[in-house]
């Protein structure tokens, strides 16, 4: 229980220092909102007009509580581009951004894991060595290039996939799956990566321990011991390590939604940089960030539930 | 243990394949509907267009857009009192004539009758003038059309006629009248935009798609679209989008490179010319040593505008050689392409009498979101380095370079390109003295009244010799490096045809059509 | 099976020197000056005076991916150079005192964890503006969290072990027991982190080069070329393929180094 407020506790430090940095970043960056909205042909008064339409003639300070008094009441305010309400906005947003995530990550695990234990199996053997190189290629790879190169083979070469765009779920399920599968893959292929070696890593030590003799001493099959034993233990810090990729994930969204024309959060968050739209841009980082921080306090709690050894050492 | 392994890769390539499969099935139904030839466009009765754009909509209203992009789709909902031709000559739209009076002072439009908006209400006058009052912002704030605020009143003496009568003559009034006419009373146009254009608005999907579809009611009969419904798709990567339209899931592509049009081989119809649009090396006048004029004449004749339409274009772009491109043909100087003709050794003794032997260090300041001005930089460095100048290129995103170098004017040197306008004085205006954009600070007197002239003059030869002289000043004082208007080329899958280029971002998708 | 299992750490070693030679070879010699524009030769194949073949500006490809080589080393070894400075203070700080100033710590370094390390190097450069400086120090900072964590927890590892709670009460200075105890040991891990570390500067600036917010041209980096020649795809195959397999090589040249220190390290252990 203790150890429940302690990391509630620690949430809770966090999440103000996130808002702090989210907002002391966001009021250093150059340019005038309302001069990028109206562009280049825009004259001054115009420019000066918009500006009090936005209420960017407001102290920084002001805008600031403006905001956060605004997110106590769930309200995001309004998107200074398209001037609609940034909850509107988003809420169109998410899903995209929350399927390739979903998506990427059960990839991760439906590919990953198997291949884990085969390189721990097989381990000493040229079919591991090969397995693994070819896994740290997936890492080594920049992102946006492979993207292009799958669109290229399966989208444009063997039109097995759509090259770009996205299918709502609700529409037409199969479509949907197809259109964020490529994408998905893209973004999983780095986590996988690092799962396998991290799993085949534990395999290993938990193969050396005691428990693991013992069993082998009472005559258990192999199969067994693996099954039964050891991938159970090894797979509670594969629970943590899915944790710390959420934050990969939706930083790879940011790019590979760009290269498939995903309408998702990462695209829009670009966008909206590069805009100045800073109701939006804000809320966006926020929703992220608390989405992170939330999933890896969960992945905590997960973790104490499952294996109730560990201490609160943090 | 091996088995289980095996089956679950098993598992994992069925997945693929049932994913696969099931697109093949839906993608062959897909291309039925989609790909529209024109048998097939029988057979299911409605043909669809895809449109790739680069960038999202700012806003569904006509008057609170500001985002050229957005503009020219929009353009196809909503029609003005004129409209542009591919010449750039204005032609009648929602009025079918209108006369000027003798001192210039009061305009007077007819417009057509029977016109209706979207939802079937008519358009009359009363439409008119109440946009128009909220354009030139006589209900209180900021006239939306600059142009418009010349205007002192308007009166409609009958359904089907305009009467706008000015505060002083401005031949730049005219042009000005190709903006959106929208219903009066109307609230909604940023969510369910309505207009009289030849398209009616279907849906719009944020960062997705916007949907437009025939507009059957449309009052040109002859102008009524052939193709059911158009779905612009916002996809902001370039190549992907040539990938896209290789793979047959993207019918046009407006603005694809030579890279693209290689790629794409046959498939393919293409439109393609100059865009109206000045793309240019701006020396702030102001600053040391681009005050100098021999300093800006040995920049001039340093820089092979050739090479970097070559490189940078891939050899599809014309030559410029002041602030304005022959896509306006009527009010183009011609002549002035070759006013620098490059000459290094002039160059670099032009450099000696102003004093910089040794050359000097120059910062040019490029908006990073554009890779073809980053590109253009780099052969500019190239080039430079011949006579000595060493050039430092410093990036910036393009909402950093609108504040610092485009209004505050902090910067030696950048590269933009300025995009079309119809109106001749909007292009040339940005080098008169007081003009609050004119961010290069020239400062010519001479220049100014030319402008001036050109504003109050009403014969139309009077206009364009003024703005033909205005031009010739620019080159000569070597205001800037005036380098090239990059040719924009639309590319359409082989069944289609019917897109003209416009001295304006402008998509006639009422005449676009399959191929019999 | 020793020696299968050394393979990739072979062939990771093999890689990065290979690279590291061409870099150093570089400073003295390429073929082609790296920004030498000859419009006469552009998107030419690798052919025998262009090895890999000319870009769209007639540069020869080959002296840019050479000198690239430097700007892809500066970059990593000066991200990684601020990663582990910072991340050192701070988790030897966090480590070694506990208590509130770890509290302290720990909770900035996990506000800094929330943002994708992706976008804190965006905000961070549209903050200040894109080149090669700020692309180093975004990279670094990025990477300062993963430094604090791992050297946070040797230190707290290792404080717990004998020989350093002797000289604790032997009443040696932090300092001392930091050189002589604790570091010597955390220097393995640190070493694979900073590897590992090395490796994610490169994809970090060619994702930042792809969004171009990377190194200012014309000096070559390889993340620039790769989105330079990204439009090249299908016309000129080759610029695309060679830059992106050089980036490939580096990471994984490093990745492999990585995982090779450690696996020794868990053998000898």
């Amino acid at each position: 229980m203790r150890y429940i407020l302690y990391k509630l506790a620690t949430f809770v430090a966090t999440m103000t220092l996130v808002s702090i940095i989210i907002f002391f970043v966001f009021q250093l960056l150059p340019g005038n909102p309302a001069h990028i909205i109206l562009g280049i042909e825009a004259e001054q008064a115009q420019i000066q007009q918009l500006e009090q339409e936005l209420g960017l003639d407001k102290q920084a300070t002001e805008r600031y509580v403006d905001w956060v008094t605004g997110l106590f009441q769930a309200d995001l305010g309004e998107s200074l581009k398209y001037q609609l309400p940034v909850s509107d906005i988003l809420v169109d947003r998410i899903p995209v951004t929350f399927s390739l995530g979903i998506l990427s990550i059960l990839l991760t695990i439906i590919i990953g894991i198997p291949l884990g234990i085969l390189i721990a199996r097989t381990k000493g053997k040229w079919i591991s060595v090969v397995l693994s190189i070819m896994t740290q290629l997936g890492i080594a790879i920049p992102s946006f290039w492979f993207g292009f190169i799958l669109i290229l083979v399966f989208g444009v070469i063997l039109s097995l996939f759509p090259t770009y765009g996205y299918v709502p779920w609700s529409e037409d399920f199969f479509g949907a799956l197809r259109a964020l599968f490529l994408p998905s893959l893209v973004i999983a292929i780095s986590n996988i990566a690092v799962i396998i070696r991290y799993l085949r890593n534990t395999i290993l030590d938990q193969a050396n321990m005691e428990y693991v003799r013992t069993a082998r001493c009472k005559g258990l099959t192999e199969r067994k011991i693996m099954y039964g034993h050891i991938l159970r233990n090894a797979l509670i810090p594969v629970i943590t390590i899915l944790g710390l990729t959420i934050a990969d994930t939706l930083g790879g969204s940011i790019i590979i939604e760009n290269v498939f024309a995903l309408p998702g959060l990462g695209n829009l968050l670009i966008e909206s940089i590069s805009s100045r739209d800073f109701p939006l841009v804000q809320s966006m980082v926020l929703y992220i960030a608390v989405l992170v921080i939330t999933i890896n306090f969960i992945v905590d709690l997960l973790y104490k539930v499952i294996d109730p050894r560990i201490r609160a050492k943090g | 243990m091996k088995k289980k392994l095996f089956i679950a890769f098993l598992l994992v390539f069925v997945i693929a394949f049932v994913l696969v499969g099931c697109s093949n099935s839906q993608n062959e139904e897909g291309k039925d509907a989609n790909a529209a030839k024109p048998e097939t466009k029988e057979a299911t009765g409605s043909s669809v267009v895809r449109i790739a754009m680069s960038t999202e909509i700012d806003n569904l209203d006509p008057y609170k857009s500001a985002a050229t992009d957005t503009g020219s789709m929009m353009d196809n909902v909503f029609d003005g009192l004129l409209d542009t031709n591919p010449k750039g000559e204005l032609v009648g739209a929602i009025a079918k004539s209108y006369d000027i009076s003798e001192d210039g002072l009061t305009y007077t439009f007819t417009l057509n009758e029977g016109v209706q908006f979207h939802d079937g209400s008519e358009l009359t006058s009363e439409d008119v003038v109440a946009s128009y009052e909220t354009l030139a912002g006589m209900n209180g704030g900021e006239p939306i059309v600059a142009e418009f605020a010349v205007i002192d009143s308007i009166e409609a003496p009958s359904d089907y006629e305009v009467i706008f009568h000015l505060k002083e003559k401005n031949s730049a009034f005219l042009a000005a009248n190709i903006v959106a006419i929208v219903p009066s009373d109307y609230e909604e146009q940023s969510s369910k935009p309505i207009g009289a254009g030849p398209f009616k608005f279907e849906a719009y999907k944020v960062g997705q798609e916007l949907r437009l579809v025939k507009n059957e009611n449309y009052y040109n009969h002859e102008k009524i679209p052939q193709i059911d419904e158009v779905q612009f798709k916002i996809m902001p990567d370039q190549e992907s989008s040539v990938l896209a339209m290789q793979a047959g899931e993207i019918d046009v592509l407006p603005g694809v490179t030579q890279q693209g049009l290689t790629q794409l081989g046959d498939s393919i119809n293409t439109v393609s010319g100059p865009q109206n649009m000045v793309q240019l090396l701006a020396l702030n006048n102001d600053v040391e040593p681009y005050s100098d004029l021999k300093v800006r004449q040995a920049i001039n004749l340093a820089i092979d505008k050739d090479t970097i339409i070559d490189t940078v274009s891939e050899g599809n772009g014309t030559k410029l050689g002041s602030n304005f491109s022959p896509a306006m043909e009527f009010y183009y100087e011609p002549g002035l392409e070759d006013y620098y003709a490059t000459n290094i050794e002039k160059a670099k003794s032009l450099l000696a009498e102003a004093g910089y032997n040794d050359g000097f260090q120059m910062e040019l300041t490029v908006p990073s979101d554009y890779q073809f001005h980053v590109d253009t930089a780099q052969v500019i460095a190239e080039q430079l380095s011949q006579v000595g100048i060493d050039v430092e290129i410093k990036m910036i995103e393009f909402s950093t370079w609108l504040e610092d170098v485009y209004q505050n004017e902090q910067y030696d040197t950048t590269i933009i390109g300025f995009t079309g306008k119809l109106d001749p004085y909007k292009i040339l205006r940005r080098y008169v003295n007081d003009y609050e954009r004119n961010f290069v600070n020239y400062d010519n007197e001479a220049y100014d009244e030319l402008i001036d002239q050109a504003l109050r003059a009403t014969d139309e030869k009077d206009i364009a010799a003024h703005y033909k002289e205005a031009q010739r000043l620019l080159t000569e004082d070597a205001v800037s490096v005036f380098i090239s208007d990059p040719d924009r080329t639309i590319a359409m899958s082989n069944h289609l045809e019917g897109l003209n280029m416009y001295p304006i971002q402008k998509f006639n998708l009422e005449d676009l059509h399959y191929t019999e | 099976m020793k020696k299968s299992q050394s393979i990739p750490w072979r062939i990771g070693i093999v890689l990065v020197i290979c690279l590291m030679t061409m870099m150093i070879i570089s400073f003295f010699y390429t073929p082609f000056g790296p920004n030498e524009m000859n419009t006469g030769s552009r998107l030419e194949a690798p052919s025998f005076s262009h090895p890999f073949g000319t870009d769209n500006f007639g540069r020869d490809i080959l002296s840019r991916v050479m000198q690239g080589a430097q700007t892809a080393f500066l970059i990593g070894t000066s991200s990684v150079f601020i990663g582990l400075m910072f991340g050192f203070i701070l988790g030897a700080s966090a480590g070694y005192f506990g208590g509130w100033v770890d509290e302290i710590i720990m909770r900035f370094i996990d506000a800094m964890l929330a943002f994708p390390g992706i976008l804190l190097a965006i905000m961070l450069i549209s903050v200040f503006e894109p080149g090669l400086k700020n692309t180093i120090i975004a990279i670094g900072i990025m990477s300062v969290p993963g430094f604090t964590r791992i050297i946070r927890s040797s230190f707290i590892q290792y404080k717990t072990y004998d020989f350093v709670k002797a000289s604790v009460a032997k009443g040696a200075g932090a300092l001392r027991i930091i050189y002589h105890h604790i570091l010597p040991n955390a220097f393995s891990p640190i070493l694979v982190a900073a590897t590992l570390s090395f490796s994610g500067a490169i994809l970090g600036e060619s994702g930042l080069s792809y969004l171009g917010l990377g190194v200012q041209p014309p000096d070559p980096s390889w993340g620039r070329m790769l989105k330079e020649a990204q439009p090249f795809i299908v016309t000129a195959p080759w610029y695309v393929i060679i830059v992106g397999v050089i980036i490939t090589m580096m990471v994984l040249g490093f990745n492999l180094l990585g995982d090779g220190i450690r696996d020794k390290q868990d053998t000898k252990a």
